[in-house]
């Protein structure tokens, strides 16, 4: 697989310049919403502690749990199918619906079915898919995947979803009034609802103790999926399983103030046990997630409860769009995530980042993301990830940052200071330093030069 | 008391008044100061982007070069932030722990080694724009975060708040990454420089004449970005301020 350019991406996001600022200023503001919400919440960082020590302890007994979980399940008279991968799961929906003649799915958002690319596997045996959240179906019909893993085309001005709906919906190209767009989206999708043979959601969590499915949303749109067809059919990550109703409280608390800085989504529904008449399957997907937690330094990026905090006050992120990460998962959340997947891939991922840990402290369970990029950096060298040029620069430094006799024959004449230090850092796109900044004056003397010349004495 | 100045490599190179300055200012509390002439630089541009095997022995002749020294000072946050939290390419001999655990950044030295109470030489008659890198704000606790909405303190703020005349303008974002990252800064040029030019129009909009920051780094970038955009800001490294300087 190719690696993924994120910064070349990103410069045409960033040349976008409405879409960019307007994206900038939604997801900062939701950053600020969280803030101010959480200040509602004096035992926040108790929360967070709470939080993370459940996930943790949930992961590390993860096979109990999911037996736990599916026997529950089973007895609430569920259907529970266990899935190793994304091709697995693929086929196991495709079965279930094969089986019953199914022509029409509509589901609710599920970043796992995107992970698995299902929509187009199942589009491949004639079904017809129909994505119900709003953001969600404005990328289905746009043929683009989610920018967000909350807010999936955040990326696009209202003047965008306009042009899309016009093309494929048949909308007023002119008219991108929100209230009209989503009406004309409403419009659309209600016979499919009505229609549909089958429903399916993702899941927020899954509890062992009662084998419910737990689905929050904001639109209902989950909710008539499930609950329209007689046949709901859940998609979740093993990861997701928590062990007792009562620790779904403190993740129920933090995940939309997390998310949209909203005290609760608008709907938290708890699936327990099929309609009478109907049908419900459950699979549980690894696709990777096992491997994933015996990875020493990664394993706690399972706690992950995708509120999309980490995405919203990433500076880069903010700047560079969803896309521009060439993966389902983007953002902070997803440089860590995405090279379990595809470590040649992703290799260029972690450093789509500054570091700068704003990640790590607004993330709900104390995922200590940043701290993994930075591990992950040193996974991509040790795996001879790093592209030529940035690799040949760093051996160049370490001889001459390893001998201070030829570090002072490079920095002596100042001019060549300035020759040498963007270089040792350097050896990328021409000029990348001086496209968009001035370069730093070049000053008579080193501090070297001058200490030599004002302080050095025999001690 | 002794302690050793560590002048990270593009502070030697390109600014070296702030080298200077936290020479003089520590020098003012009748601290014996020593520049060991063989430093060259910390390992953190290496280690940042992984490569350990390259920054090893960077990080050996770091610690070679300070490791006799009860305190070890430098006006860098980030370069301090490695050398405490991810210096371990190397062997953690007992002179690399005391290394990593005895190196400080200068406004925490001054604020919690020396308790330093007043700049009584120190003046400037500014409106200044604090800007905390994210090393010094989230590695090293120089203040607090507004992600943890934790009751507020600020270490450079304390020690700017003794300057006399000095005035303070807060951006919108006072927290928000500059965008310099190191190698970032190169690798991921438009979204650095787009981060670069925000944030000195924030700080800008917020009145600033002066961005001030411990971190040399980012103001060298930050300048960068501000003589492009054509922005009226000064930008002068907090130990200046604090050594004296009026401009």
């Amino acid at each position: 697989m190719k690696r993924i350019d994120h910064a070349e991406a990103a410069s045409h996001f960033i040349a976008a310049k409405d879409n960019e600022a307007f994206h900038d200023k939604r997801l900062w503001d939701l950053r600020q919403k969280r803030d101010r919400i959480r200040d509602e919440i004096p035992e926040w960082q108790a929360l967070r502690d709470l939080a993370s020590v459940i996930k943790e302890h949930a992961l590390s007994h993860l096979a109990g749990y999911l037996e736990q979980f599916e026997t529950q399940a089973k007895l609430n008279g569920a259907q529970v199918h266990w899935a190793l991968d994304a091709a697995d799961h693929n086929h196991i929906v495709g079965e279930i619906l094969a089986a019953r003649g199914v022509k029409t799915l509509v589901k609710s958002k599920s970043m796992l079915t995107d992970e698995c690319e299902l929509r187009p596997h199942l589009e491949r045996r004639g079904i017809t898919v129909v994505e119900t959240d709003l953001g969600e179906r404005i990328q289905q019909l746009d043929d683009e995947p989610p920018s967000h893993i909350v807010v999936p085309a955040v990326h696009k001005l209202r003047g965008d979803v306009a042009e899309v709906f016009a093309d494929t919906i048949g909308t007023d190209r002119k008219n991108d009034d929100p209230h009209y767009l989503s009406e004309q989206a409403r419009l659309n999708l209600r016979p499919y609802f009505l229609d549909a043979e089958a429903g399916m959601t993702g899941a927020n969590f899954i509890v062992a103790e009662t084998g419910s499915v737990v689905v929050c949303t904001n639109e209902g749109n989950a909710d008539l999926s499930a609950n329209l067809p007689p046949l709901h059919i859940v998609s979740v990550g093993i990861e997701k399983v928590i062990p007792r109703l009562a620790d779904l409280a403190v993740f129920i608390r933090m995940l939309s103030r997390s998310a949209l800085g909203s005290p609760i989504t608008q709907y938290t529904s708890h699936f327990r046990q099929p309609r009478p008449g109907s049908e419900m399957h459950i699979i549980l997907v690894d696709n990777g997630r096992s491997e994933r937690l015996g990875l020493a330094d990664f394993w706690t990026s399972l706690k992950c409860i995708r509120c999309g905090a980490c995405m919203n006050t990433c500076p880069v992120y903010r700047r560079s769009g969803g896309l521009s990460y060439g993966a389902i998962y983007s953002g902070p959340i997803g440089i860590i995530l995405n090279p379990t997947q595809d470590l040649r891939k992703y290799s260029n991922l972690p450093y789509a980042s500054t570091l700068n840990g704003s990640c790590t402290n607004v993330c709900p369970v104390k995922i200590n993301i940043h701290e993994q990029i930075y591990k992950w950096r040193r996974v991509m060298s040790e795996h001879d990830q790093l592209p030529f040029a940035k690799k040949t620069a760093m051996k160049i430094a370490s001889r001459l940052l390893s001998d201070p006799k030829a570090y002072r024959r490079t920095i002596a004449a100042t001019d060549a200071a300035l020759e040498y230090l963007p270089r040792f850092l350097l050896y990328t796109r021409f000029n990348a330093w001086g496209k968009q900044r001035e370069n730093p004056a070049t000053p008579d003397q080193t501090f070297y030069g001058w200490y030599l010349k004002h302080r050095s004495k025999p001690k | 008391m002794k302690v050793a100045l560590f002048v990270p490599c593009f502070v030697d190179a390109f600014f070296p008044e702030v080298g200077i300055a936290t020479l003089e200012l520590l020098e003012r509390f009748g601290i014996d100061v020593e520049y060991p002439l063989t430093q060259t630089c910390c390992g953190q541009p290496l280690a940042n982007s992984g490569c350990q095997v390259e920054a090893a022995p960077v990080e050996a002749l770091f610690v070679k070069n300070f490791a006799d020294y009860p305190y070890i000072v430098t006006p860098s946050g980030s370069c301090t932030h490695h050398v405490r939290h991810y210096l371990d390419a190397i062997p953690q001999t007992d002179a690399v722990r005391h290394v990593r655990t005895h190196t400080f950044e200068l406004v925490e030295f001054l604020h919690d080694i020396l308790e330093v109470e007043a700049f009584p030489w120190a003046e400037f008659p500014h409106k200044v724009g604090l800007h905390n890198s994210c090393g010094t704000l989230r590695g090293l606790r120089h203040a607090s975060m507004s992600e943890l909405g934790e009751p507020f303190f600020s270490k450079p703020l304390a020690l700017l708040g003794k300057v006399k005349g000095i005035e303070f303008v807060t951006p919108q974002r006072p927290d928000e990454c500059c965008g310099f990252g190191g190698t970032f800064s190169l690798f991921e040029e438009p979204v650095s420089a787009k981060m670069g030019h925000d944030k000195v129009s924030d700080h800008k909009a917020a009145g600033a004449d002066y961005i001030v920051s411990a971190d040399s780094s980012c103001l060298m970038h930050q300048k960068g970005c501000a003589e492009r955009l054509g922005l009226d800001l000064k930008f002068v490294h907090i130990a200046q301020i604090l050594n004296g300087a009026r401009a």
